[in-house]
Order: structure tokens, then sequence, then C-alpha cells
């Protein structure tokens, strides 16, 4: 639901400030949001000031070297380190991006480092993803179909059809569109979000999948589709470079056609 | 403590496999209401330097109380399907926002009757 102030228990608070080593000289301030569920405190910002000369160059690596030389205790997510996995999805001076293939040098003064936007967080920048996986999993992200496969061989699909699925499969699933998307914040309880829309449009287009029609019916729902009123902040945010806002057009086009 | 699974919760009560009609209405009303509204100005301009006997000919012919007809039963349209998305955006208690979406309806449905009963009774 709509909420225009933050609960008693999440206002921020000042935190601990982490001093470079004296002789640095490129030094950058990298502003985190801590929270730990275990300690009863409210959430805080802690500063830690970097040597940039000491560090590699995307946020990740400064983010990595607070865990690793600074403070053990901050909790994140990290894998692939480039941008495939989606795990370190993050709001960075106020936008949602993935830390590891965003560069340092794309800001200039203080990085304010927070989790994702509207999301529960479980401690620090670690969000609840729970609600978002359970909404892809609603959506049959996988091939339907009623004819078996052809004998010895696979299914088919002519090049142009293939074509369909680019901008769409490269999603890795990060969740920084949905947690950008202000319908989403008031009714994620309902409405899918932008990146489970995107996906369950990629399977709208695949030529192989049988179930189109049972896949527009499960979509057609003023709340789990409906609610996106086309701002784009989806769009604007994605860190792969994908257009959610077309394929969500897209799927009301097609509910459209079918009328 | 909440024992329903995360795909219970997020599967909620299923589609309601309506919206594509509200959705698309709202367009349509969008787009009409352009060229009327432009013809609504430049009548009320008409109208405005006009005397008052003609001005009522004018509002008497059927052309021109077609026009302000479908310019009224179209914004009041729009208007209420718009208000109806506000609603459904920030109201999330069901029973308030069953009664304001009730209550936005009903008011908008008297508008228009008021409208159009005003506007056809206009003979000249």
């Amino acid at each position: 639901m709509v909420e225009f102030t933050l609960p008693k228990n999440s206002k921020l608070q000042k935190g601990k400030t982490f001093k470079a080593a004296a002789d640095a000289k490129n030094i950058r301030v990298f502003e985190v949001y801590r929270w730990n569920p275990n300690d009863g405190e409210n959430p805080r910002v802690d500063s830690f000031e970097i040597d940039l000369d000491q560090c590699g160059p995307m946020v990740l690596d400064a983010i990595l070297k607070i865990k690793n030389e600074i403070d053990s205790s901050l909790a994140f997510r990290r894998s692939c380190r480039e941008g495939v996995c989606g795990s370190c999805s993050m709001n960075i001076n106020g936008k949602n991006t993935l830390a590891c293939t965003k560069a340092i040098s794309d800001y200039t003064g203080n990085i304010k480092i927070f989790p994702l936007p509207h999301m529960s967080v479980i401690k620090d920048l670690v969000a609840d993803m729970t609600h978002f996986y359970a909404q892809y999993a609603s959506i049959k992200p996988w091939i339907d179909t009623q004819t078996p496969p052809p004998a010895d061989s696979e299914r088919l699909q002519s090049k142009e059809d293939r074509a369909k699925l680019d901008g769409l499969y490269e999603c890795v699933l990060c969740a920084c569109c949905s947690t950008s998307c202000p319908s989403y914040w008031w009714n994620s309880e309902r409405y899918l979000g932008p990146a489970v829309l995107l996906q369950a449009y990629r399977w709208l287009v695949d030529s192989r999948d049988e179930s189109t029609g049972e896949r527009l019916d499960a979509l057609e729902d003023p709340f789990k589709l409906y609610r996106c009123h086309t701002i784009m902040n989806c769009t604007d945010t994605c860190p792969k470079g994908l257009n959610p806002a077309k394929a969500i057009a897209e799927t009301k086009k097609l509910l459209l056609q079918r009328q | 403590m909440n024992y329903r699974s995360p795909l219970t919760t997020a599967r909620g009560l299923g589609s309601a496999k309506s919206g594509t009609a509200h959705w698309w209405l709202q367009r349509v009303t969008a787009v009409a209401l352009l060229p009327l509204s432009y013809w609504l100005v430049v009548f009320l301009n008409l109208c405005a330097h006009a005397a008052y006997a003609k001005t009522l000919a004018w509002l008497a012919l059927p052309i021109n109380s077609a026009g302000l007809l479908a310019w009224v039963l179209f914004a009041l349209y729009h208007a209420a399907s718009g208000l109806q998305v506000v609603i459904e955006d920030y109201i999330s208690q069901e029973g308030l926002k069953l009664c304001t979406l009730w209550f936005i309806k009903v008011l908008f449905m008297c508008f228009a009757i008021l409208a159009s009963i005003t506007l056809l009774r206009i003979t000249g």
C-alpha cells in the first residue's frame, strides 16, 4: 500500500565513519545502508572512505573491498561480477542498477548505496526476493505444449521467430525494474511488475509455445497487468538496456487483438 | 505465523479476466476528446461573441447538441475511469476502496444524466 513516510523503525540514523589510510590520495566516500535484524536498532548509513588507487573500477569492487578489509559484517549478494547473474542489484545514487557493471567513475562525489527500494530488508543490502520469485513462478516460465516434440529432433523455430525473443531473453531477473516502479511499490501483492511481465511476454511470443491464450487469460487482470501506467521507470533503470515497458505494451496489444 | 506458500500468495485469487475494455475505452475517449475539445473551444468562443438568442439557436441545432453531448459524456467517462485507476492505485483497504469507487461512479453518472437532460431541453 501507499507509504509516503518511512515507518518509525525504518527511519535512518547517522552511522559510523571509517577513515582511509593517512597516505591515501584518491579518496571517495561510500555511504552504505546498514541494518541488522538482530540488534533492534534502526537502520543507519555508514561512511567508508576508500582509496580508489587501491580499488577495482566498479562499485562492486568497492563494496568487496569494504567487506574484505574494513567491515566483514556488511551483507550483500554477488556472484558473477559481470552482469549475468543479477545478484548485486541495489540502489546506487538513487537509481537501481547492478553494482558489478557500474563504474565508480560514472559518479561524482559521495556514492550512496541502498538496498532495492520498497522491499523488505533481510540485512544491509540484501532484500527479500521471495515474493518476486514466486510471482515469476506464477507465470509458468517454461514452454507449454500439447504437440509432442518431433522424433529425434528439436522443436524448430524460424530465424524471424527467434529474433522476437531478442531483448527479452537477456533479462537476468535482478528486479531493478520492478523495484523502481511506483505501481509495484504500492501494489506488489497483486501487480506482477515489469520484470515478471517482460518474462511473461517472452513466453507469449515464443513461436514454439502452445498456450498463448491461457497465458493471456492469466494476465488479463486490472491488477496483475493493468497497474502499469507506462511511466517507463523500468526501461530507464534496466542495467541490461532492455525495455519492459514495451513488452507490457505489446501484451496489452495482444489482449486487444483477441477481443 | 503464515503457513501459506509464497506461490499461493503470488497467485492470489487468480485473474479477473477483465481490464482490457476499461484500459482501451480510456484511450478511445482520450483520443476522441482531442478534436472534440478543439471544436468546443471554437464553439464557445463563437457563442461568447454572439447574442443570447443566436447562441440558443446554435445550441438547439442537432449537430451542436450532439457535439456538446459527446464532449460531456466522453469527458465524464474519461474522468471517472481515470479516478477509478487512481483510487485502485492508492487505496488498499478493500472496504474504503469499494465505497470510494461506488461513490465516484454514482456521482459521475448523476453528472452525465444532469448534463444530458439540460442539453436536450434547449430547443431554441
